[in-house]
């Protein structure tokens, strides 16, 4: 009881700020330029091209950030990324470390703690377990176990998710796993704008971020990005369209699958409101309910495994906080609880546009 | 197995465990330097006393006694800078204190509160202690990566046990400080026990300072008993450090004489004699011994320092006895630099149930 309604009375302080998506609840960590984008700051660009262009601002704009990580120096990264950083900020701010990646967690926590802006990078998700005692029990407790006398603010980026065919434990996505620590912000982009904006905001973040890339679409699209500085706003969904029948929520890759669905049911005569969460955590339910008190169904498409993920999470808390308002039951879209296939069984796992659209179905029929 | 503490060969060490001098002390310690270096000795044990006790009668939780191995923290803090970083395990209060950190912080940290973690001054900048193993010594990697890149001339020193080295945090952290020649020194406190695991079990090497031959740096043995040996191994491996010629790794042999912590009973995995024996090198008792012996140190100044030192740690108690507690949502304030929608929500529900016990409580007056 009391939890309801003290998130309702959240709900509504959240409300008085976020008039658009586009502008920052965070005002006092993203630093916005006014000057008017100039044709050289249009770039058109896909999702990692955009990856590389926040960071090439980021660079330039604070001399505290650099980025590290494996092959990030002359190389590049392996997906590119990095690619011409060496160059224009040399190899003591664009830094090739070791192969360790729980040391290259552990000395962002160092680095921060003293006042610099690490962006680390970790090559597949599938390796990034090693990192997690450094971010489960340091970066995310360093502000709370010191009562603020020092931070950690820390970009932990690395690309996730399958569908690519690449080899084993380079397609996992274990993001609710993340999204489980406390102190931790965990931020996953599905387009090439947002890649931008919110790699901005989250290297400006006074606290941790992981900062999850769907790489499947990394070169899916291109889209227009003015380079101007301006950060999106963490902490907070995007509605990406806007529909009254139904509400499905997702991100990353499988923001891709779940718009070619809404476009579906559209055909099929069906408004679906589709929401890209984000920020993974923490988790504004704000807009998910919201947007459910409007449709009174919902979907949430995932591409980790069904169980105990931030799908479950979403799902209970629209049945704490909009119960009465749910015309069906919630469905998730979701994949196995099972490791990842290898490339040949990949598709087996991964949730298909198909899938969104029967389960869309399931609940427009179901009442 | 240990055996003889004195056995090791090659290790740095100027004052034997009978308080003779088996070097010629370094040039910039005097009487005065033996003298300070001895009080803090006896502090930190009379603190470390008086810390098991509290937890021994219900005042504090469990507390990592860092009896026997005094020397290890006096000498790194009298041989660090100000301006240099600590990143200290759960054993280093000697060189806490050194760094500022209050006694009664000490205190406060094992009696269950964070605020002991609010460092001042000299140690703002410094690590609460690390209680996951080993896995600070990449954090002070970074810190001294962080001082390399700004091109400051200061250095870190960090500290893990013995049981510490064989985890990979530790090579991951020492291979860095060798390939980047980072200003970092690490002192192992090899204490010879990680709880009940002894040091012959931990690695086949026949030192931990050795370990330093696979990732490029130098490596010593210092007598951990013997704060001038610690002392001196540390000025000279920070003035190298701050001088960019890379980092140190120091492996200060000495004995663990208390339990692992107050919840451990190390009776269950090593014999009496052992510890009996170890207590023939004891750190405290050799330095008294030696300016004793040189007529710098008499019982009346001995009884003096007992009794400052004993006001000293009554104060301390007193100061954490009555600390006044932290705000409830305190522990929810400081997860994020600003309180997330989620948290706040959570702190309105920890509030409302807070209420509702207390008037619980005040409507059952007579529950029994």
């Amino acid at each position: 009881m009391t939890v309801k309604n003290a998130t309702k009375k959240n709900a509504t302080k959240k409300n008085a700020t976020k008039k658009s998506t586009t502008k920052n609840t965070k005002t006092k960590n993203t630093k916005t330029k006014a000057l008017p984008p100039q044709d050289d700051n249009v770039h058109v660009v896909t999702l990692v091209e955009a990856v590389n262009l926040a960071l090439r601002r980021a660079l330039s704009d604070d001399p505290e950030v650099v980025v590290l990580g494996e092959d990030v120096g002359v190389n590049g990264g392996v997906f590119r990324a990095t690619l011409g950083l060496r160059e224009t900020f040399g190899y003591k701010r664009v830094i090739d470390t070791p192969l360790a990646e729980a040391l290259i967690a552990g000395i962002s926590v160092g680095m921060a703690s003293q006042g610099m802006r690490p962006v680390a990078e970790i090559q597949f998700m599938g390796f990034i377990n090693s990192t997690v005692e450094q971010m489960l029990s340091h970066a995310g407790r360093l502000r709370n176990r010191t009562r603020g006398r020092l931070s950690c603010p820390m970009v932990l980026r690395a690309p996730f998710g399958g569908g690519i065919h690449a080899p084993e434990h380079h397609s996992e996505s274990t993001e609710a796993m993340f999204a489980h620590m406390p102190g931790l912000r965990v931020v996953i982009p599905s387009s090439p704008t947002r890649a931008y904006g919110l790699l901005l905001s989250a290297i400006r973040d006074p606290d941790p971020v992981v900062f999850l890339e769907p790489k499947r679409i990394y070169r899916m699209v291109r889209q227009r990005v003015v380079d101007d500085g301006q950060g999106l706003p963490l902490d907070t969904c995007f509605t990406l369209r806007q529909g009254k029948d139904l509400t499905l929520v997702s991100w990353g890759a499988m923001i891709h699958e779940t718009l070619l669905a809404a476009s579906e049911l559209e055909q099929q005569g069906v408004a679906a409101e589709v929401i890209d969460v984000a920020t993974i955590s923490p988790l504004d339910m704000t807009t998910i309910i919201r947007s459910v008190e409007k449709t009174g169904r919902c979907v949430v498409i995932q591409e980790a495994p069904r169980s105990f993920g931030v799908g479950s999470e979403i799902s209970a808390r629209i049945a704490e906080d909009a119960l009465l308002y749910l015309r069906a039951p919630v469905q998730r879209v979701a994949g196995y609880d099972t490791p990842m296939p290898y490339p040949r069984n990949e598709s087996l796992y991964m949730p298909s546009t198909r899938d969104i659209v029967e389960a869309a179905r399931m609940t427009l029929e179901s009442a | 197995m240990f055996d003889n503490l004195d056995q090791v060969p090659g290790k740095l060490g100027y004052i034997d465990a009978h308080g003779k001098l088996v070097h010629a002390l370094p040039d910039d310690i005097d009487i005065a330097w033996l003298q300070k270096s001895y009080q803090h000795l006896v502090r930190i044990r009379q603190l470390d006393k008086k810390a098991v006790a509290l937890q021994r009668t219900g005042q504090m939780h469990t507390y990592p006694s860092c009896l026997g191995q005094e020397a290890i923290g006096t000498g790194i803090g009298l041989a660090m800078q100000d301006d240099d970083v600590l990143v200290p395990y759960y054993r280093d209060q000697a060189t806490q204190v050194l760094r500022g950190v209050k006694l009664w912080q000490i205190l406060q940290v094992w009696g269950g509160d964070e605020r002991g973690n609010l460092f001042e001054g000299v140690a703002a900048k410094d690590f609460p202690n690390s209680v996951p193993i080993g896995t600070q010594m990449s954090h002070a990697a970074g810190i001294a990566a962080a001082m390399k890149s700004r091109g400051v001339r200061q250095a870190v020193v960090a500290n893990c046990g013995d049981g510490a080295t064989s985890r990979g945090d530790v090579y991951e952290a020492l291979n860095l400080v060798g390939v980047w020649q980072l200003p970092m020194v690490a002192v192992i406190n090899n204490n010879q026990w990680a709880i009940s695991v002894p040091r012959a079990l931990q690695t086949g090497t026949r030192t931990l300072a050795e370990k330093a031959l696979a990732v490029g740096i130098d490596g010593l043995q210092v007598d951990g008993n013997d704060a001038v040996a610690v002392y001196e191994a540390v000025r000279l491996a920070l003035a190298k450090a701050r001088c960019g010629k890379g980092g140190t790794l120091i492996e200060a042999v000495s004995y663990r004489l208390s339990d692992h912590t107050t919840a451990d009973d190390a009776s269950r995995y090593r014999e009496a004699s052992e510890v009996t024996k170890a207590w023939q090198y004891d750190p405290v008792k050799r330095l008294q011994t030696y300016l004793h012996d040189l007529g710098q140190w008499t019982p009346a100044q001995e009884q003096a320092l007992l009794a400052e030192v004993k006001q000293e740690v009554d104060a301390a108690v007193s100061a954490y006895l009555n600390m006044p507690p932290q705000a409830a949502d305190d522990f929810m304030a400081y997860v994020f630099a600003d309180m997330t929608p989620p948290l706040l929500a959570q702190r309105d529900h920890l509030l409302a149930r807070l209420e509702r016990d207390s008037v619980a409580a005040g409507v059952k007056p007579d529950d029994s």
